[in-house]
């Protein structure tokens, strides 16, 4: 009989924060996908008016704060690992208020395109497939939103754990990802779709 | 780790009156409410889906006792069609769904030697989403008629093809039950899935790598990928239906322009990676008391992962195969017949694997096995008859009338239904500690697969006479007439198969005699703990070498490393 | 009359030639089955265990085999080319089809629970019967007829099993199938996409003749209807219109131009009552004008509640429609 082959003694299995956040991202990618083929599909299918080509401009400020609070949540993630924790509330607090600039200027377009021009859900399929995407996408930006002043207000109160450091990350993560989707939506609605 | 799991004797606080004493009514609610093992909420996961078995099961029944004979005055034509729609519903979200969760939750963790689920509060979280979105539905029976006495249960078909499912269409609020039930089921599983890939990838014991976890946790990690792929567009579809409804939206409406077969696609690209999210489960049970009861290992491990993998990933290109009617161009035909088809290799793959571990074994006719026989043979014919179907222009004849609903029941009762048969009775002793009785469980064996064919058989034949699926009625002399009979007389044996399964269950549980931690001489690492587990699954954490690390201990003449 | 609807047996093109592609796919697979399930049966009985003299030992261990693996992948993958291979040679014959001139063309419209028919050129609307005319495949009347199929609220799906394969009506969409019967006869399908209460009950009459019974059919549909002199048809002509009856139903060459319901010109030629629920009689029709909802339950004309007497000169009139 031989000896059982020594087994290295390091057994390191992947952090299960980040395969669940991993995860998640996959099925929520999943779920913004069939919005975005619904969209997609009705795309110059509208029976009646108003049509993309006539109501939408290119978010050019939303679009530029939302993505460079993808950037600002790695510098104030940089000033975390630094130590810097001044540095850190700073930057996490641009990355809300970006956030929170894009919000509300999804909220004004959307009161004008309903007050001023007559496109709400139940207009024509692009009032439906518009409005259910760029609301999804912006329900994530809300969540995200709740949960980076969470993590703020703990963090300014010292109620948050030094050792938590990957909390931060996961939720960057997810920030990263709402951002992403953005980027599509954008070129879908914005870029492509204003041709009809 | 949760301390709840850790500690036996750990007592929930409040309310401190309540259930003191161990076995009475409340302590057992109370521990049912509260609890957030992974075997407690897998065994509460398997007898509520087997609640909800018999109630659709009787529902089946029903619409079998309609159709036994033309003509039939049994039902009114809404009342069957309810049915229909609540069986499948059930079956589908009810029965096959937290079924497979539940073996997913009490096994998972055992075999891969952790203490209990990444997330437990989540998994207790999933369960109760599950149970309650079970409750919606079939509340339906009383709340949907709402104000205007409209409908009752929902009465779409469990695909609800729009724009049947349009106010127009479908009036008072059965068809607001179905959807919520399915959002909010949708929830629990996408969550329960996420548990299960983490626990897979991340808590795995020392020395337990990807190539050694056993075949069963393979192949439920294939199945909650695709949960969290698929379940997601049945999600969106539920929330496109209820803006419909509700908000005036226009995504099925066809009078503004929208498409009836827009919803088809997005309810298949769910649909269709749902078979196999309900019969993967099936192989996985198969590719373990298979080997078990052949007393040889799996023939060709790295092959069926390669094939689930494989099954996973094609079954997610192939869903317009249940659209064939729907007048897609010649080339959407043909790509989603190859397609389809290509399906059939890693599937016969896996058969002829299943075969090669038999071959050259000692096969024990045990009750487990007994059932995988019945999963192998019954899957056979399932698949074949799925190969029929995936040729485009047969499926114009056959799509949408009784050889597909054969089909199908070939693969759910036939594959899946007899491997959760198989399972519960191998894995019985462990969870329970007492063996189950072999004589009743052989009559259930007999019974049920007397009835089974019976049932099922003939419609293969009346669906080639012409006979649509889901009419609630029919005339003499379409040729229909035998056939349908048979078949629902094939319920009767069926019913009793079914009554013998549920004794032996309980009377095993009362008078059956102790198992021991291994009755049946296994190898994966849940049969090394005590029957049934303590709360912590395991006094130290194993560490594994190899594939079968029970038969390492077993025989450390001839370990299964050595050949690694 | 064939309403046993064999799909072994067609009688028609495209049913015949998914009929010869089916044939060599059972082939395929029967031979699987007969080869798999003997190797399952062989298996099992060969390696049972014995006794308890089998317990004491364990049998050789065998992890897998690469040789044998691949064979058993190849195979499949050769078989499964085969089948690639004759569904897009059938697929293709059928929907790619070019009708010719001649070909019969015939609006189809789902209803709940009814079908509408629509012949555009010979100006025809009727309802539940089609009538064909038979295909020669001799080289002497070659004649296949095109449908083109359409639905006013639900999905519904066009079946006649010895004709043609299932092409579903889908509300804003236009899909379109063929037939080429070669037999006389009256055939039977169902609606084949689940559309409501009543999906059982809508049932499809296809009857196929000889060309000039079909020319004579024509003809005949398209003669004016005759207003009725009998006391009693007289009387029910005046109450059909002036009852709601002519806001729902339609009788070429009279004001009664409803299209919510079949259209009842020339009712009495057709077959059955209902889309199929009953055989059309004097009984059976004055049946349907008493109560419908007795004979098709949940169906979508409601009980008029008409006074027995009207219920016997509507009845009248309509068996005059002929």
């Amino acid at each position: 009989m031989t000896a059982a082959p020594a087994q290295s003694l390091e057994w390191k299995m992947p952090s299960t924060r980040k395969v669940a956040v991993i995860s998640l991202i996959l099925t929520e990618s999943a779920l913004f996908s069939v919005f975005l083929v619904a969209y997609l599909f009705y795309m110059g299918k509208s029976l009646n008016r108003p049509f993309p080509s006539e109501v939408l401009t290119f978010p050019v400020f939303a679009t530029v704060a939302l993505l460079s609070s993808s950037v600002t949540i790695v510098f104030s993630e940089m000033a975390l690992h630094r130590g810097n924790k001044g540095a850190f509330h700073l930057w996490w607090a641009v990355t809300i208020a970006l956030g929170a600039y894009f919000l509300w200027f999804t909220g004004t377009e959307w009161h004008h395109l309903i007050f001023t021009d007559r496109l709400t859900l139940a207009t024509n399929v692009f009032g439906t497939t518009f409005y259910s995407l760029v609301g999804l996408h912006a329900s994530h930006v809300i969540i995200g939103l709740f949960l980076l002043t969470l993590i703020l207000v703990l963090s300014l109160l010292g109620k948050f754990p030094a050792d938590h450091t990957e909390h931060i990350e996961m939720i960057s993560w997810y920030w990263h990802f709402v951002d992403a989707i953005w980027i599509i939506v954008v070129t879908v609605v914005y870029i492509i779709s204003v041709r009809y | 780790m949760n301390p709840e799991t850790l500690d036996d004797n750990f007592q929930i606080p409040a309310p401190e009156r309540i259930g003191q004493e161990r076995g009475s009514l409340t302590r057992i609610v109370q521990e049912m409410v509260f609890t957030v093992d992974h075997k407690t909420l897998g065994l509460m996961y398997i007898a509520s889906g087997l609640l909800f078995f018999v109630v659709s099961g009787l529902m089946a029944a029903m619409i079998r006792i309609q159709l036994s004979v033309p003509r039939n005055h049994f039902l009114d034509p809404d009342v069957f069609n309810r049915l229909f729609t609540m069986h499948g519903t059930a079956m589908v979200f009810l029965v096959g769904m937290p079924i497979i969760f539940g073996f997913a939750n009490y096994l998972v963790p055992l075999m891969i030697g952790a203490r209990d689920m990444a997330f437990p509060r989540l998994n207790a979280f999933g369960f109760w989403v599950f149970f309650f979105s079970g409750l919606l539905l079939y509340f339906s029976y009383l709340g949907a008629p709402g104000l205007y006495a409209a409908g009752s249960a929902p009465d779409v078909g469990w695909f609800a093809y729009s724009p049947l499912t349009a106010k127009a269409f479908s009036r008072g609020h059965s068809t607001d039950y179905w959807t919520l039930s399915l959002l909010l089921g949708g929830i629990g599983s996408i969550a329960t899935s996420i548990n299960i890939i983490v626990t897979a990838l991340c808590l795995r014991c020392k020395g337990m790598l990807l190539v050694r976890m056993p075949l069963f946790v393979w192949m439920f990690l294939v199945v909650a990928f695709l949960v969290i792929i698929a379940m997601p567009p049945l999600s969106a579809c539920q929330i496109m239906l209820i803006l419909d409804r509700y908000c005036g939206a226009h995504f099925f409406d066809t009078q503004a322009g929208g498409s009836a077969v827009l919803w088809q696609h997005f309810f298949w690209i769910f649909g269709h990676p749902e078979v196999y999210i309900l019969i993967l489960p099936g192989f996985a049970v198969a590719s373990e008391v298979i080997p078990v009861f052949s007393r040889k290992p799996i023939f060709g491990y790295p092959v069926m992962v390669a094939a689930s993998v494989m099954i996973g990933f094609i079954s997610l290109g192939v869903w317009a195969h249940h659209m064939f009617t729907v007048g897609m161009t010649s080339i959407g035909n043909t790509f989603f017949a190859i397609s389809t088809l290509l399906v059939a290799i890693p599937t016969g793959i896996k058969i002829f694997n299943w075969i090669g571990t038999m071959y050259g074994g000692k096969l024990r006719f045990e009750l487990p096995m007994l059932f995988c026989l019945g999963f192998l043979f019954q899957f056979l014919i399932a698949g074949l008859t799925g190969v029929m179907l995936a040729i485009a222009p047969f499926d114009w004849q056959l799509s949408d009338s009784y050889f597909v609903v054969a089909h199908f029941h070939y693969v759910l009762i036939g594959g899946l239904l007899y491997t959760i048969f198989a399972g519960l009775y191998y894995w019985y002793p462990k969870a329970l500690g007492k063996m189950p009785d072999f004589k009743l469980g052989l009559w259930h064996f007999i019974l049920f697969t007397a009835g089974f064919h019976l049932t099922f058989f003939p419609q293969h034949l009346s669906g080639f006479l012409g006979m649509p699926r889901r009419i609630y009625t029919y005339d003499a002399g379409r040729g229909w007439d035998l056939w349908n009979l048979i078949s629902s007389i094939g319920v009767i044996f069926q019913a009793v198969g079914i009554l013998f399964f549920v004794f032996n269950l309980i009377y095993s549980y009362v008078k059956g005699k102790k198992a021991g931690d291994d009755p049946w001489d296994a190898w994966s690492l849940e049969w090394s703990t005590t029957s049934p587990p303590p709360a912590y699954n395991f006094e130290t954490i194993p560490e594994v070498r190899s594939r079968r690390p029970l038969w390492d201990l077993k025989h450390p003449d001839d370990p299964d490393w050595k050949y690694e | 009359m064939r309403p046993v609807a064999d799909m072994f047996r067609p009688l028609s093109r495209p049913a015949e030639m998914i009929h010869s592609s089916s044939l060599l796919v059972l082939a395929i697979t029967a031979g699987i089955f007969v080869v798999v399930s003997a190797l399952l049966v062989f298996v099992v009985w060969k390696f049972r265990r014995k006794g308890p003299e089998d317990d004491l030992r364990e049998p050789p261990q065998i992890y897998g085999s690469t040789h044998i693996e691949l064979a058993w992948t190849v195979v499949p993958i050769l078989i499964t080319v085969v089948l690639i291979l004759v569904t897009s040679r059938t697929i293709g014959e059928i929907q790619n089809r070019v009708m010719p001139e001649n070909a019969v063309q015939i609006r189809l419209v789902g209803h709940q629970w009814w079908w509408e028919i629509h012949y555009e050129k010979e100006g025809i609307v009727t309802a539940n019967e089609l009538h064909v005319p038979l295909s020669r495949r001799d080289g002497t009347g070659e004649r296949p007829t095109e449908l083109i199929l359409e639905s006013a609220d639900v999905i519904h799906s066009f079946w006649v099993p010895q004709l043609a394969g299932k092409t579903d009506l889908i509300p804003n969409r236009k899909n379109r199938t063929w037939i080429e019967p070669f037999v006389t006869g009256t055939f039977f399908g169902n609606c084949a996409e689940y559309c409501g209460t009543q999906h059982a009950n809508m049932l499809l009459r296809v009857i196929v003749e000889e060309p000039e019974d079909y020319e004579k059919w024509v003809r005949k549909m398209r003669q004016p209807a005759a207003v009725p002199h009998a006391d009693l048809a007289a009387q029910g002509h005046k109450a059909f219109f002036a009852n709601s009856c002519i806001n729902c139903h339609m009788v070429d060459g009279t004001v009664a131009a409803g299209v919510f319901g079949p259209s009842l010109t020339k009712l009495m030629t057709r077959q059955t009552i209902g889309a199929g629920v009953a055989p059309l009689t004097p009984e059976t029709l004055r049946a349907w004008v008493r109560d419908p909802q007795k004979l098709k339950t949940g169906c979508l004309m409601p009980d008029m509640k008409l006074p027995d007497s009207e219920v016997d000169s509507i009845t009248a009139y309509l068996l005059t429609l002929k």
